[in-house]
């Protein structure tokens, strides 16, 4: 497959799908995170537990949700539980290896704000909040995050610690008596960052096919590190883009079959 | 002891102003009929407890109901900001709404506990969360076994909740399936409950026998409002109408448009709208 007919977005899911395994246990955040944790079921990881906050255990929608709670991902769920016994049960009970979150902000050690932006009492935008985030984040063995970068993204300082990441880096999340590993990957539209084994601050490990250091840093609100030995993301596979680009059409298709006006858009964090 | 009854008189007995209430369904089964007739009820300074508040409760604060939210997570599903919400929050209007804001952890934790009539909820949560500096109903309490910190909130004890069921049996026994997320709890931790439902069937005989029921003792009143989860879903009935969430991003976006569709759409409507709005979203049965 051309690396030119690929988009940066298309590039950022597989990217991110690769790093989920047939045996991982996710719990899903909408969006971004969705459809590569869809990618990977559809491709190298046919038997991945995918579970979302509504309670719906084992999922396999054959179209993307608009939301966590579409009836799409109870029907093609294993189990269905309720939003309290998820939380209790399956995050706080350590079950879930891997959280898999979006991003409106987030700063160069994997804290991510969702909440506000400006001041709490007095945001400038209030933003949705952290709906489960705060627990996926401190529950889950560890997190993985997917966003594209923008300077309006990936800043200096979050306004507000929705989801705790690696705090002001170093051993600050074991200061907190937090025994989870926190946000070990981001991949973003432009590359593929971890965090550096002491700072914890996120360095970018692989850039994607075409992407210059350049671009990186000007799409970054912080001074971006880079590792020594810098690798480039494979380009997606046949069957990867295959398998992503059906399904994002498979989407379409549903969420536009309804009667109704208005222009629709493809699923949105929310 | 569940009444069947019309949602006009349901709501007009069982909501009061000032009450602490809960319309709950999580993207499923939302109570889109009964807070419709909460707001031309025109009860006021409620305090609107729920987990995702989204559509339904945008109209709720813009009209001007609630003094009061307490949530963990306030968006349109799969668009994106509540835009009623916001001009409350960022502009007092069209008055001031104070937030008591949560994770979803903690959200389910309060409503187990308020059903399981304790008083607080201890769950390992909030850790780093910025949370629990601009809440003060996140404390912290130390198990006596371990030593362990935890993060404690008050047990959620709404005067009254508000929920949509698939069905209820002639005694006034409730069904709910599919995704149940938090309304068993919801029911149960409130003084009062009110439900409204798709059909009412004869009796619940040969169904599965694990299937979430709510015995009629636990109902104050259950009112049946065919389509009243509109433009959510009801698993079974009728499929999510996803444009009427992206409509609703232009419509809330600003105040006079705002005004004019809630007149039109809920003041001057009643829950006899229900039904057609369903009509094309129907799922084979």
């Amino acid at each position: 497959m051309s690396v030119d007919n690929v988009t940066p977005g298309e590039m950022m899911t597989i990217a991110a799908s690769r790093a989920l395994s047939n045996d991982d246990v996710c719990f899903v955040g909408i969006g971004a995170p969705s459809a590569a944790c869809n990618v990977a079921r559809l491709t190298h990881a046919p038997d991945i537990t995918l579970i979302y906050e509504s309670g719906t255990i084992g999922t396999a929608p054959d179209v993307l949700p608009l939301s966590i709670g579409d009836g799409e991902l109870c029907e093609t769920a294993l189990t269905t539980v309720s939003v309290p016994e998820m939380f209790r049960y399956w995050l706080q009970g350590g079950r879930i290896t891997i959280g898999f979150l979006g991003a409106a902000q987030i700063d160069r050690f994997g804290n991510i704000n969702t909440t506000v932006i400006g001041d709490y009492a007095r945001p400038t935008v209030r933003l949705p909040g952290g709906g489960g985030a705060p627990e996926i984040a401190s529950a889950s063995r560890e997190v993985f995050v997917t966003m594209a970068q923008s300077k309006r993204g990936m800043v200096e300082r979050i306004d507000f610690f929705t989801s705790f990441g690696h705090g002001e880096g170093g051993d600050h999340r074991r200061r907190l008596g937090l025994q989870t590993k926190g946000p070990t990957l981001l991949v973003t539209d432009l590359a593929i960052w971890k965090p550096d084994p002491e700072t914890k601050a996120f360095t970018v490990v692989s850039l994607h096919p075409g992407v210059t250091r350049q671009a990186v840093q000007e799409t970054c609100g912080w001074p971006v590190r880079f590792a020594d030995d810098l690798d480039e993301t494979p380009p997606p596979s046949d069957v990867e883009l295959e398998t992503l680009r059906a399904l994002k059409a498979r989407t379409e298709a549903a969420h536009a079959g309804r009667a109704g006006g208005g222009t629709r858009k493809g699923p949105n964090d929310g | 002891m569940a009444r069947f009854m019309p949602l006009e008189e349901a709501v007009a007995t069982h909501l009061k102003d000032g009450d602490t209430a809960a319309f709950e369904g999580f993207t499923h089964l939302i109570p889109t009929a009964a807070a419709h007739q909460a707001i031309r009820q025109g009860v006021s300074d409620l305090v609107l407890v729920r987990m995702t508040p989204d559509i339904v409760y945008d109209q709720m604060i813009g009209m001007g109901l609630a003094r009061k939210l307490v949530f963990s997570y306030a968006g349109n599903p799969g668009v994106g900001l509540l835009r009623r919400l916001r001009d409350a929050v960022e502009n007092g209007w069209p008055r001031p709404l104070a937030l008591e804001e949560h994770s979803h952890a903690a959200m389910a934790n309060a409503y187990e506990a308020g059903a399981a009539g304790l008083p607080f909820a201890a769950f390992r949560g909030y850790r780093g969360a910025g949370l629990a500096a601009v809440n003060p109903n996140i404390r912290q309490v130390t198990c006596p076994f371990t030593g362990e910190v935890l993060a404690a909130v008050p047990a959620l004890r709404p005067d009254v909740a508000f929920i949509h069921a698939q069905k209820a049996d002639r005694k006034g026994n409730v069904l709910v399936e599919g995704i149940v997320g938090i309304q068993k709890e919801a029911v149960l931790a409130a003084r009062r409950a009110v439900v409204t439902v798709e059909e009412v069937v004869e009796d619940f005989a040969g169904l599965h026998p694990n299937l979430c029921v709510l015995p009629h003792w636990t109902v104050a009143a259950i009112s049946v409002v065919p389509g009243g989860a509109h433009p959510s879903y009801t698993h079974g009935y009728y499929e999510r109408d996803n444009p009427a969430y992206l409509e609703w991003d232009r419509v809330a976006a600003d105040r006079e448009v705002f005004a004019a569709w809630m007149k039109t759409h809920v003041l001057d409507a009643g829950p006899g709208v229900f039904a057609e709005r369903v009509a094309g979203l129907g799922v084979e049965r």
